[in-house]
């Protein structure tokens, strides 16, 4: 059984069609990377998949259950969660709020319990601050629970924004463009933080990235997308010599130096 | 430790709340301030309740309404008119009446925000600056439909049972609902919206129903200060919830700084006393400019200060105490803006 499963997803903005007949199935435990030049409609799937857009036509498959068309809120509920291209934290929220906000659809407690303080909300509270602090010591941002999240450096967003969608307790995550804007080490540190969590926290990933070192080492499918369609599936060393990748990504004639 | 400085905190908080309330009434009985004064204090109280509603909905979790003074009309004609048909002075009623006025508001606010908060942006400024124009001219008509509540011509005879003391204490529950709010993973979710909706969607909070239940909340708190105005002030006329009376509430939230109750309480209190104060200062001949003395006061402290007096930042006191193995560590447990 499938954690992911696309079937023939069409996605038209007026006249441009952005995605068309997209399929793809991602299994349990894999870390799938979805690549493609800018523009190839990579974001617009992943937010087809969190139910940002609705396709034109088309279904979206999570463990089985259709949830083509749900609100994101409700995607998120059943165990998808995601990261974005651009940072979005709660820029004026402690790095400590924002990853227990997450928590509010499952405290367990109501708003008169909040208003007077029951035992059963000073209860839900503490296990829930214990489990948003666990979290952010597993990606090291324990320290810095207290700080803004908009002072923190950027890597360390990155990170936190993790530590966020793992909050949702997801079995599927998905990262778009872990990487950008970082240096070599950083992205090092990235696939191994990656890695981790995956294991850690038992997880399905997708995840969309433009740097190739970071794709071949830590991807182990990739699903190559242009203009809106898959141009090739394979192991990151098939991809690699595919001429149709070559000349989505560099143009007519390229070959590998 | 940090166990004791909390509990040292929150009797703090009661011993000063309890000296204030002394204060007063000593001032009072002894005659040092007069009854002119007392009702200025009153107000200012009163202005706060409803300013921590729109705290609440603006402040914490940025939805822009120019509406309130609507709700606090709605309540204060609420309260008065059931009290003034059902209560005969009686104090049961009294405080029924007031839940009545909440009640009321909230439930316009629910009828209003439902359709209106699914959309993201400034719609609710929009749709509630409509709302307040439409209260208001129903209030000036309503004589037509039920006489009783006088129209144009004001309504009065409502029994004026509100004194300090129950203004004191209400206020004082009011904050504490408020930050207890605030403080809960309710809060959390608030200022999550606030500082980005979408992603707050995509990470599993349903945002309508965080911004209806702020919207509602913040609206019941305006019905409940304007229950308890219709007590304190015989008169109840429409004009004193226009539009001009929304702003008032508005300029205090942005002045105080959103996301701080700090803030609102504080600027609350002060732009009332500073109201009257000007009405010394101008004289009957120049009361009219105070009106642009107050837009004045506006346009510099957001040059001057863009985030507003307290710019997010929080009382000790209205910090709740960290819970778990949170207590003592760096930042644990503050909900919010508070750093």
């Amino acid at each position: 059984m499938p954690v992911l499963q696309l079937e023939n997803i069409d996605k038209t903005f007026g006249g441009l069609k952005a995605v068309s007949g997209f399929n793809m199935a991602v299994e349990k435990g894999e870390i799938v990377g979805l690549i493609g030049p800018n523009g190839a409609g990579k974001t617009t799937v992943f937010n087809m998949i969190s139910g940002i857009y609705k396709p034109s036509a088309g279904k979206v498959y999570f463990l089985d259950r259709e949830i083509t068309g749900q609100a994101p809120f409700q995607v998120c509920q059943q165990g998808i969660a995601r990261t974005f291209q651009n940072v979005r934290l709660f820029k004026e929220n402690t790095v400590l709020d924002n990853v227990r906000a997450i928590y509010h659809p499952r405290t367990g407690y109501g708003i008169f319990d909040a208003i007077f303080r029951t035992p059963r909300f000073i209860k839900n509270e503490r296990s829930i601050s214990e489990e948003a602090m666990e979290l952010l010591e597993a990606l090291g941002l324990q320290d810095r629970a207290g700080e803004k999240a908009m002072n923190l450096p950027y890597g360390a967003q990155r990170r936190l924004e993790i530590a966020r969608a793992l909050a949702g307790k997801p079995k599927l995550l998905l990262l778009d463009e872990p990487a950008a804007g970082m240096n070599p080490s950083e992205v090092a540190r990235m696939v191994e933080l990656i890695r981790y969590v995956k294991e850690k926290f038992d997880l399905t990933v997708l995840l969309i990235e433009h740097q190739m070192g970071m794709v071949m080492k830590l991807c182990e499918r990739l699903v190559v997308m242009d203009f809106g369609q898959i141009i090739a599936t394979g192991l990151p060393a098939e991809i690699r010599g595919n001429q149709l990748v070559l000349e989505a990504y560099l143009g007519k004639g390229a070959t590998v130096a | 430790m940090p166990k004791a400085t909390s509990a040292k905190k929150t009797i703090l908080f009661l011993a000063a709340t309890l000296a204030v309330y002394a204060l007063v009434r000593f001032l009072e009985t002894s005659e040092i301030i007069n009854p002119y004064w007392q009702r200025v204090l009153d107000q200012a109280l009163i202005t706060t309740m409803g300013a921590l509603g729109l705290s609440i909905i603006y402040g914490f979790t940025g939805q822009f309404s120019l509406g309130h003074a609507a709700f606090f009309g709605l309540g204060a004609y609420a309260a008065g008119v059931f009290d003034k048909t059902l209560g005969q002075g009686s104090l049961p009623m009294f405080v029924v009446s007031l839940l009545i006025g909440a009640a009321v508001a909230g439930l316009m606010a629910l009828i209003i925000g439902l359709p209106i908060l699914r959309l993201r942006s400034d719609y609710l400024g929009i749709a509630t600056l409509g709302f307040g124009i439409i209260v208001k001219v129903g209030m000036d008509n309503s004589s037509k439909f039920m006489p009783v509540l006088g129209g144009a011509t004001g309504m009065s005879g409502t029994p004026q049972l509100a004194n300090f003391d129950w203004v004191f204490w209400f206020t004082f529950l009011v904050i504490i609902l408020v930050r207890n709010f605030v403080f809960s993973s309710y809060g959390r979710a608030c200022t999550s919206v606030r500082e980005d909706e979408i992603a707050a969607e995509i990470m599993g909070i349903n945002t309508t129903k965080v911004k209806v239940l702020a919207f509602v909340l913040g609206c019941a708190l305006a019905g409940l200060a304007g229950g308890m105005y219709a007590h304190r002030y015989p008169f109840l006329h429409p004009s004193s919830f226009d539009f001009l009376k929304s702003f008032d509430f508005l300029l205090v939230v942005v002045l105080g700084g959103l996301g701080s109750m700090t803030g609102t309480i504080i600027t609350a209190i002060s732009w009332v006393f500073l109201l009257e104060g000007l009405r010394f200062v101008l004289g009957e001949t120049f009361i009219d400019f105070r009106g642009v003395i107050y837009a004045l006061i506006l346009v510099v402290a957001i040059i001057m200060r863009p985030q507003g007096i307290f710019g997010g930042k929080e009382a000790g006191f209205l910090i709740p105490k960290p819970l778990g193995s949170l207590a003592g560590r760096k930042g644990g447990g503050n909900a919010g803006s508070a750093t």
